[in-house]
């Protein structure tokens, strides 16, 4: 009972084994991927541990405050040390073992030549659950 | 319409029904048709005894369907089985309902759902509020619940199924009646109580009502203990957050802000059960928040006491965050280099191990480890609320040594 964020990342993450970009899969292997987060994520609703989960696109923006009156700025200084997530999925389990069980199932996501991409995700415990008796 | 008492009789009815051999999902559809006659017909015409109305009515409503029902062996079975007319016994029934939601194949989420569902009468989307999933999410783990443990039979003690009919088929015997099945229903309800989110429902005061009425259907002293337990947890509560959500640490908790009323309530609860002179986890437990609660000011907690109660509660459970709280407690007692001793028998990857150890640490008047061990628990802790608490400590500490 208690809710874990998993986080797909498109970099930042250790390279997977399997690491063939997207564009030079076949489009089978692609849909036999996409198929594969579906079923996972209908199998958790069936079991009642599935909170949300939606997958993001690749471009994204690094952006700060860059004092009063100037625009802010973007990108930058260190464009290259950027991380960008492709996707996320809650979950609300009954352990920790139990999410990082899922999380490993969701790594084995076909990719290409039909394989398990054994791509990284990233488990974070949600914060904010507070217990009643902590004193 | 008394909503309250529709809410407080719907187990009772349902478990009755369930106890009459319908199975669970068919029970829950004859009694919620049941509640929406009782809401249309009682403000004209209120029934004399409610319960006995709604038993009568839901449990026509349940034939009426079964009836509709294409097993007609099965029904004609379960329509032989009717008892015969007479008054409407209550607690037992109800008991049965906590310990099938509380059965031991079910994880311990589904456990405190099925209970808040079936035993609380809580609807399946405020389960879900409470909880912050999607009602779908929850509505999921009910059924599936629900699916476990029907079929699963009763122990006689508590009321046996019908002895079944030739074709019928066989009932899992139950294992309801062995003591370990009252320890798996608390630890349910203390479940409940720890979630503690308070939305349209109060977790922490739904579990509190329903251990209370666990504790007047049966006479167990840990039942009392746990109830004990949560009110006098309970009775603090109000004074251990700040307005802005930030934790109050005991010490510095407001006790004008504390509810005596139930302060009062748990002692004597457990003074009664104490004086069965059957000790369990529960009542330990609860016997050292007395000790707290009762203090007028923290400086005159009885601290030595409380280690006592934590030597009892380190040897009926063997756990190790008995035993660290209990380094707290000799910290306190007999000065911070006690606690540390304590401290240092036990496993460092404990939860709150690095907390404590920067309290006592600062306690001796090393600030500079004190901040640092703060720092590195903040890192560590499981909600936020604890987690803001320890870097403001760190904070507080790391100013006051470069002033």
């Amino acid at each position: 009972m208690a809710k874990y964020l998993l986080l797909k990342h498109y970099r930042g993450a250790p390279a997977a084994v399997n690491d063939v970009p997207m564009d030079q899969w076949t489009p089978e292997e692609i849909s036999a991927h996409v198929q594969y987060m579906q079923d996972f994520a209908s199998r958790l609703e069936g079991t009642g541990e599935f909170v949300d989960g939606q997958a993001l696109a690749p471009e994204g923006r690094w952006v700060r405050y860059d004092g009063e009156g100037r625009p802010p700025v973007t990108d930058g200084p260190f464009a290259e040390t950027k991380d960008l997530i492709a996707g996320w999925m809650v979950i609300d389990v009954d352990s920790y073992e139990r999410a990082v069980e899922l999380a490993g199932e969701l790594s084995a996501a076909p990719g290409a030549g039909g394989k398990p991409i054994h791509e990284w995700l990233e488990v974070r415990p949600f914060l904010g659950m507070q217990c009643t008796v902590t004193e | 319409m008394d909503e309250a008492l529709l809410r407080s009789l719907t187990p009772s009815v349902l478990a009755l029904l369930v106890r009459r051999g319908a199975d669970f999902a068919a029970a829950e559809d004859a009694v919620q048709d049941a509640l929406v006659e009782a809401v249309r017909v009682w403000p004209a015409d209120p029934p004399r005894d409610p319960k006995g109305w709604l038993v009568t009515v839901a449990w026509r409503r349940f034939l009426d369907a079964t009836r509709a029902d294409t097993a007609r062996r099965r029904r004609e079975a379960l329509v032989d089985e009717e008892p015969a007319p007479g008054p409407v016994a209550a607690v037992d029934d109800t008991l049965q309902l906590y310990f099938l939601c509380a059965h031991p194949s079910l994880t311990p989420s589904s456990a405190v759902a099925l209970t808040l569902r079936a035993v609380g009468g809580l609807t399946t989307r405020q389960i879900a509020q409470a909880y912050l999933v999607p009602e779908a999410t929850m509505a999921q783990r009910i059924s599936r619940a629900k699916r476990t443990v029907s079929g699963v039979g009763v122990s006689p003690a508590l009321g046996a199924p019908p002895d079944r009919r030739p074709g019928e088929k066989p009932r899992a015997r139950g294992r309801f009646d062995q003591p370990g099945d009252v320890a798996t229903v608390l630890r349910v309800l203390y479940l409940v109580f720890n979630e503690g989110y308070s939305g349209d429902i109060d977790l922490a005061a739904e579990a509190t009502r329903l251990t209370r009425q666990l504790a007047a259907a049966i006479d167990h002293p840990e039942v009392a203990g746990l109830l004990a337990l949560m009110l006098l947890h309970h009775a603090r509560r109000a004074a251990r957050t700040a307005p802005d959500g930030s934790l109050v640490p005991l010490a510095e908790q407001d006790r004008g802000r504390w509810d005596t009323e139930s302060i009062a309530e748990g002692i004597e609860i457990l003074q009664t059960a104490l004086a069965r002179d059957r000790l369990g986890e529960f009542q330990a437990q609860a016997a050292i928040a007395a000790l707290h609660a009762d203090a007028p000011t923290a400086e005159e907690t009885d601290w030595v006491q409380i280690v006592e109660w934590y030597d009892e509660l380190a040897r009926l459970t063997d756990s190790p965050v008995v035993r660290l709280n209990r380094a707290v407690a000799v910290g306190e007692a007999d000065g911070p280099r006690a606690g540390l001793a304590a401290l240092a028998a036990l496993d460092d990857s404990l939860p709150r191990h690095t907390a404590v150890a920067a309290y006592l640490h600062e306690r001796d008047g090393d600030l500079a480890t004190a901040a640092q061990l703060y720092a590195e628990a903040a890192q560590k802790a499981p909600n936020l609320a604890e987690r803001d608490h320890l870097t403001r400590q760190a904070a507080r500490l790391n100013a006051r040594r470069s002033r």
